[in-house]
């Protein structure tokens, strides 16, 4: 056993730092410092430098155009990138669809998807929650019934994340709706220019739109854009919540999150001294360091496991529930530092508008993340859901 | 032996001659809160809700005008000798709470328990003369205390108020002023001597928010409200706008102040529970409505036992109000800590319990959050009053 990083592994960090240093785009840094939203463009200029690069897909094999990194040059990448701040590549195509695609798809599929997953050329979004299938994502009732080389797909979706910049989604229909929940989905890939596909926007607590209502009437899909085999899209989609749990720990990001708070609170002053010298707000930003490290103690020893050809079982849920909640308490810790600047909702810089948010520069943000984080424990099968799998494939009740 | 709250020392003495202890209403509290209540049952639904926040200036001045002069409902914590009926705290609280189930955006906490409490602890003729305009529905006030470096410090104040003549003249910058772009008044606090943290030499003023000199900055706060800041630049003002009382007074202001967004987080929690509870046996998964999951039900009982102790706790603060400063203080202290513990608990809990829809502007229950979350911070973070809850209760 040897946790120091290698000669190698060393150098190897030292060309990331050097080659996030020199590439990573000015403008964008820029827009994360003001707390701006960032536009389809700005989340694609970084990813098109990554794929240049040929470091956008570390996760892929390399026969599909992945990094062929080790586990350990895996996390020293995803460390280097949360410490220099750089935004998190979009996980649709990415982390999800593209996973499922080099797993279970057609040779024709895998080479009209995904290299154009690599280069950003498409924008990918999931279908697969509904207003009566969240938690029980497995009694869903989008249907598609076939029609000569085509599926008719009726149904809607929600919590459609980014579908408004979609140009492919990725979508779990009913094809038959008389066998067992689980043995009547198959898993579609549609163009989300298709005529009788309507995106309606919802608007979230902080006021964003990242999250949208998908209505589809009957929408005509090739039914060589199904993946697998006609009713197995259940087993894609568990192979994708596992995929997307792993990832959903975000340790790196917690850890950037947890230093940013350091510094809010060594600027911030509580009297005559920093709020970080308040013993009450030190011990809470200690805690969190502390859970922090037992969660990527835990992070560690799965990827090892899963180096070792086991899992990603259902141990990733372990991630998935320590690593959202140490998400929440980062947030509610910046609101808490912010003090009565928490309260002022700044709408953000409309067009020409180049007034400055009040308060201190991070304080704006502050309230509205801690509302929009709230989602963690419920997304990517809610905390309870995980608290179940553990029960049920764990400890075996 | 441990040493003795303060808590304990006040207020209840046992070797008094008993009594039975008495935590009713009377009627005219009753028809109070019944009034209220079914006045804004008909003018607070959901959408109405969101249609005022939208307007130019966030809010319908309409309702304020009712509620003052149809309702009647103003008068009721001020004294007869005001124009008043007499009531003070408990009548404020009953109000606080029926705002805080629909998340009103009235200025009552401005207006009425801030504006209206400083004016009559310090009476004399400014009391004499706008009491009947707060009654009236004409006076709102906003109250600008805080400031960008202060944090929950109310004598951590770098606005200046210097003698000039029979006057003063204001500098300086206060931050988050809650209701300032409606307000006919602003109650100030600044300095008259001392350093910047120093207790004495902190005073509380009234001014027409309309002197020359004072510029703001308005926006809407996430809770739904408008604020601004608000600067002073050589702003002068009449002698007899100084409230006497110093900063005793202002801290008994702001404790009344902060036992009322006590008792609206009790109308919040309430709501909160009674809300997921219902969503719960509405929403269906895996065949059946999610409230019959035991682990759900339990979540939401221990929802109501803390929106319980959110009641209890705004009701002991608001009975320990006129209890000596330091018993009041210990009081006001470990209700606003564990209010806000509480409030956090119902509030974390309900979104969780809703899934997806509770982080949604569609839901109300996501603005019950929204409100509920600023009232944690309000006139003190929960840390802020364990700490001065301790210093008052365990001295070194």
């Amino acid at each position: 056993m040897d946790i120091d990083f290698s000669p190698e592994d060393l150098a190897f960090r030292d060309e990331v730092r050097t080659f996030i240093a020199e590439n990573y785009p000015a403008d964008l840094r820029g827009k994360q410092d003001e707390g701006d939203e960032l536009s389809k463009e700005d989340f694609l200029s970084w990813h098109r430098i990554l794929h240049k690069k040929g470091w956008v897909a570390p996760a892929w094999p390399v026969e599909y155009g992945g990094t062929g990194w080790t586990a350990t040059q895996r996390f020293i990448w995803s460390e280097e990138t949360s410490r220099a701040d750089c935004i998190r590549l979009m996980p649709f195509g990415l982390s999800m669809v593209g996973p499922v695609i080099y797993t279970f798809g057609t040779p024709e599929q895998k080479a009209q998807f995904l290299p154009r997953i690599l280069s950003g050329d498409d924008w990918w979004c999931q279908g697969y929650s509904e207003p009566g299938a969240g938690s029980d994502l497995a009694s869903l009732r989008t249907k598609a019934e076939r029609d000569g080389d085509h599926y008719v797909v009726n149904g809607q979706k929600t919590w459609t994340t980014m579908a408004q910049h979609a140009d492919w989604g990725f979508f779990l229909v009913r094809t038959d709706p008389d066998v067992k929940q689980q043995e009547g989905i198959s898993f579609l890939l549609i163009d989300m220019k298709t005529p009788g596909i309507e995106v309606r926007p919802i608007i979230t607590l902080g006021g964003e739109h990242e999250v949208n209502e998908v209505f589809l009437d009957n929408v005509r899909v090739p039914v060589s854009n199904r993946v697998y085999e006609e009713n197995k899209g259940w087993t894609c989609a568990k192979f994708l919540l596992a995929h997307e749990r792993t990832g959903i720990a975000g340790v790196a990001g917690s850890k950037r999150g947890i230093e940013k708070i350091k510094e809010i609170a060594t600027t911030e002053m509580d009297g005559d001294k920093p709020l970080l010298s308040n013993p009450f707000f030190r011990r809470k930003v200690a805690e969190l360091e502390m859970d922090l490290t037992a969660l990527e103690y835990t992070e560690l020893r799965t990827l090892a496991g899963e180096a070792a050809g086991k899992g990603p079982g259902p141990e990733s849920s372990v991630l998935k529930i320590k690593g959202s909640e140490i998400q929440q308490r980062i947030t509610e810790l910046a609101l808490e530092a912010a003090g009565h600047y928490g309260a002022p909702y700044f709408r953000g810089f409309g067009e020409g508008d180049n007034e400055h948010p009040i308060g201190p520069d991070w304080a704006h943000r502050t309230a509205p993340s801690y509302f929009n984080v709230r989602k963690t424990t419920i997304y990517g099968g809610s905390n309870e859901v995980q608290r179940q799998i553990i029960a049920k494939m764990v400890l075996g009740l | 032996m441990p040493p003795r709250s303060p808590l304990l020392s006040g207020g209840q003495a046992w070797d008094e001659e008993y009594k039975p202890m008495d935590l009713s209403y009377n009627e005219t509290q009753g028809m109070l809160r019944e009034t209220l209540a079914r006045f804004l049952a008909d003018t607070y639904d959901f959408e109405s809700r969101k249609k005022m926040l939208a307007s130019p200036t966030g809010r319908d001045p309409g309702i304020w005008k009712a509620i003052a002069t149809e309702l009647g409902l103003t008068c009721a914590p001020f004294a007869e000798e005001h124009g008043g009926m007499g009531g003070g705290a408990l009548e404020n609280m009953i109000m606080m709470e029926e705002f805080g189930k629909v998340i009103a955006i009235e200025p009552w906490l401005q207006t009425v328990v801030i504006g209206g409490g400083a004016l009559k602890h310090a009476g004399g003729a400014l009391a004499e003369a706008t009491i009947p305009a707060i009654i009236s529905g004409d006076a709102i006030i906003a109250f600008a205390y805080a400031e960008p470096q202060g944090r929950y410090n109310l004598a951590d104040i770098g606005t200046t108020a210097k003698a000039d003549g029979g006057g003063y003249v204001l500098n300086g910058h206060k931050g988050v002023v809650y209701a300032a772009p409606w307000a006919t008044h602003l109650l100030v606090t600044a300095r008259t001597g001392g350093g910047r943290r120093d207790r004495a030499g902190v005073e509380l003023f009234l001014i027409e928010a309309n002197r020359p000199g004072i510029t703001r900055r308005d926006y809407p706060t996430v809770d739904g409200f408008m604020a601004s800041e608000v600067y002073f630049e050589n702003v002068a003002i009449p002698g007899e706008a100084l409230l006497t009382g110093g900063i005793d007074l202002i801290e008994r202001v702001v404790d009344e102040a902060t036992v009322a967004v006590c008792a609206e987080a009790s109308g919040i929690a309430r709501t909160m529970v009674n809300q997921t509870v219902e969503y719960t046996k509405q929403r269906k998964q895996f065949g059946q409505p999610i409230a019959k999951f035991q682990v759900l039900a339990h979540r939401m009982s221990d929802m109501f036992v803390e929106a319980e102790q959110v009641s209890s706790m705004a009701l002991m603060g608001t009975l320990k109000l006129d209890e000596p400063a330091d018993v009041r203080k210990a009081a006001v202290s470990m209700a606003k800590a564990k209010v806000g513990r509480s409030l956090k608990f119902v509030g974390q809990n309900a979104i969780q319990t809703h899934g997806g829809i509770g982080i949604t502007m569609e839901l109300g229950i996501g603005h019950y959050f929204k409100r509920g979350t600023m009232i944690e911070g309000q006139f003190g973070s929960i840390d802020h009053h364990l700490e001065r809850f301790e210093a008052l209760s365990y001295p070194a």
